[in-house]
């Protein structure tokens, strides 16, 4: 195979309107508004338990996983409502993918298998040839191929923590989905890994919209091309969206004094 | 060890970093805590010398005091006239509290104490292990007389006296087991699987709350329980295999859906997250990544469930009754099993009761071995195939 890994394919964007999530009574994100660009990176920012990761699960419908969770507002997927009454979270998500804070590779498969597992769980009915070559561009795109090309079959757990984070990007772009949401994805990972993710989503974005949650400032500014900065007025309040821009508009000249102060590291 | 500052000391006078501000004084401090040592004569304070090593007791101390306990002891009580019992107790008992005083005094509380502790544990190692060797022993030498060919080929039918076998019994004890088997692990597993995946509010408390008083249903009854149920249906005085492995299935279910409901909880959420995300159905997801995950403990829970309920005697004598010729099939008359006729044999022997009584034996150990398999088998299992979780 010697084709590029990544061919551009326009992606698909994700509106919120209105978006309220609560776990139970508890209202944690109040009124989102915001618009995710197609074929673009978004990064998420801000202060812990401010709600970035409970608004990334709401946008492929993993927040009402939770017991009692659930969302009120509108997601738009391009222009479908994945909150309508007739949408499938199943459905929704094999459109939307996701990769974890912590990689978590299926203990009981090998390499090749947690790759093909999200064709392989849904029983979709695919040659073990086309498989062979889906599972091969995967790795190729995680940057994970040379690594692993020799030992596909050894089980995924067996892999460092960074090798099996891209794992984890591998497995969950062969499903082809239209955008990937990835939460911290390298917050476990020393800065070499963190730099090869951090390439790999830049390489990626020819292919997905992408959605990252990150505490690192650095990433942010490097990665992405939007910003939307998180923030909370205290604790048992809401969080909010404060504003969302070009990365290097949130960097450099926010609207917000508060995204000012977050971003330069003064808070309060 | 010794070594060790004095290569440090070069580290910090070669090292380039040293105009580093943090490093630099850090290097300088070092720097004047060695040269603190070479200059000032007497520090304000002195620490008391460094000291790790206490006198310790010889590693044979433990067993000699003991073993001189039991001389004294086995004196004094053969002056008041020779008891075993008080002998053996005397002895643990003193023994121990010799190995505390001696211990106190040679190496301190500390140390005493824990002699102390060790020493108990042992003997309630000791205490708790005594039945179980003596019962090995017992049923190992009396089972060894008809543990013979004869035993594995033969049934009981038209033997009387001697010669005769069990393999009518051993073939009951499997296929009634293997039935409550199959009866049991699908509804016990398909039950874990709703309490632990599925199962919210009053209903899952309700069924967790009957499975816990299942738990605790006295095999009789659920002898009863299957006796009754097929009175209903087939009249009075029906006695087949089947009924057997229902009665023993009712004992066998809350055991697999214990156990499979453990290791379901351990199965991290993180996994059945990350197979949502893929856009898979949460039946597809229990059945190919947290069943797969949790397999190996599912199956170590399901076998030692076995071996629990294989040796019941009281239900299957109500309900699978009592024969002495081969029967395979248990949907059709009586059935044998090992622990229904290690009972008959002791209890009814007939004339002479010897050769009878050798076979009850020679059941029970075969009992105790096809246990002992399983149990074997499923330490096997989770070694082979139980999944690192992390
Ligand atoms: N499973 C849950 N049940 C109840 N409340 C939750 C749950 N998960 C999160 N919350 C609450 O929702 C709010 C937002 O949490 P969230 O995890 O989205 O924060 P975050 O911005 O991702 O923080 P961090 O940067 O630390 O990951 C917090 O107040 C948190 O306590
Ligand atoms: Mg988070």
């Amino acid at each position: 195979m010697t084709a590029p890994a990544h061919t551009p394919v326009q992606a698909k964007s994700i509106t919120a309107t209105d978006l309220d999530l609560y776990y139970g009574s508890f209202l944690a994100v109040k009124g989102v508004n915001i618009t995710i660009e197609p074929n673009k990176v978004t990064a998420l920012i801000g202060s812990s338990g401010c709600g970035k990761s409970t608004f990334l699960r709401s946008l492929n419908r993993m927040h009402e996983l939770v017991p009692g969770a659930y969302a009120d507002g509108e997601v738009l997927l391009d222009d479908v409502d994945i909150y309508a009454a007739d949408a499938d979270p199943v459905q929704v998500r094999r459109q939307i993918g996701m990769v974890f804070q912590a990689p978590n590779p299926f203990p009981t498969m090998s390499i090749y298998d947690n790759v093909a597992a999200g064709l392989k769980l849904n029983s979709r009915k695919i040659k073990k040839s086309d498989l062979d070559a889906i599972v091969e561009r995967a790795l190729r795109g995680a940057n994970l191929w040379d690594e692993v090309k020799d030992r596909l079959g050894k089980p995924g757990m067996g892999l460092s923590g960074g090798q099996q984070q891209r794992l984890c990007i591998a497995r969950a772009t062969a499903v082809e989905p239209d955008v990937l949401l990835m939460d911290e994805p390298a917050s476990a990972l020393d800065p070499i890994s963190t730099l090869a993710i951090e390439d790999l989503i830049t390489e990626l974005k020819k292919e997905y919209t992408i959605v990252i949650v990150t505490h690192n400032m650095q990433q942010a500014s490097r990665a992405s091309d939007n910003t939307a900065f998180f923030n909370i007025e205290g604790t048992g309040k809401p969080g909010r969206l404060v504003e969302v821009d070009t990365t290097e508009k949130i960097f450099s000249n926010p609207t917000h004094k508060e995204t000012e102060d977050y971003v330069s590291g003064r808070f309060g | 060890m010794s070594t060790e500052p004095t290569q440090r000391e070069d580290v910090t006078d070669t090292d380039p970093n040293a105009d580093v501000p943090g490093l630099g004084s850090l290097a300088s401090n070092a720097h004047a805590h060695a040269e603190d040592a070479h200059t000032v004569a007497a520090p304000a304070r002195v620490r008391p010398p460094v000291q790790v090593a206490g006198k310790v007791l010889p590693g044979w101390a433990p067993w000699g005091i003991v073993a001189a306990t039991a001389v004294v002891m086995a004196g004094l009580v053969a002056a008041i006239g020779w008891n075993w019992a008080l002998w053996v107790v005397g002895t643990v008992v003193v023994g121990g509290a010799a190995q505390y005083v001696v211990s106190r005094a040679v190496e301190g509380k500390r140390r005493a104490t824990d002699r102390g502790f060790t020493y108990a544990i042992v003997a309630a190692f000791a205490l708790a292990l005594a039945p179980l060797i003596s019962l090995l022993y017992t049923v190992v030498s009396r089972g060894a007389a008809r543990f013979d060919g004869e035993f594995f080929t033969w049934s009981m039918r038209g033997v009387i006296g001697e010669g005769g076998g069990a393999v009518h019994a051993i073939y009951g004890t499997l296929i009634i087991t293997g039935c409550a088997t199959l009866i049991s692990v699908p509804i016990g597993i398909l039950a874990a699987i709703y309490l632990q995946e599925y199962g919210q509010g009053r209903l899952k408390r309700a069924l967790t709350f009957f499975v816990d008083v299942m738990t605790g249903i006295p095999s009789i009854v659920a002898g009863l329980f299957a006796f009754s149920l097929f009175s209903i249906f087939f009249g009075p005085g029906i006695r087949l295999g089947i009924m057997g492995s229902v009665a023993l299935s009712v004992l066998m279910i809350p055991i697999v859906v214990r156990s499979t409901e453990e290791m379901l909880r351990i199965v991290p959420n993180s996994l059945r997250e990350a197979s949502y995300a893929l856009g898979v159905s949460k039946w597809r997801t229990i059945v190919k990544v947290v069943l797969p995950t949790a397999l190996g403990g599912i199956v170590t829970g399901v076998v030692l469930a076995v071996a629990r309920i294989i040796g019941e005697t009281a239900p299957l004598l109500i309900t699978v009754g009592v024969v002495s010729s081969v029967n395979v099939n248990p949907f059709d008359g009586r059935m044998q099993n090992l622990a229904v006729f290690a009972f008959n044999s002791y209890k009814s022997p007939g004339v002479p009761p010897e050769p009878s009584i050798d076979r009850a034996w020679t059941a029970a150990l075969v009992l105790i071995l096809i246990v002992m398999v399983l149990n074997i088998t499923a330490r096997f299992i989770y070694r082979r195939f139980g999944t690192e979780i992390r």
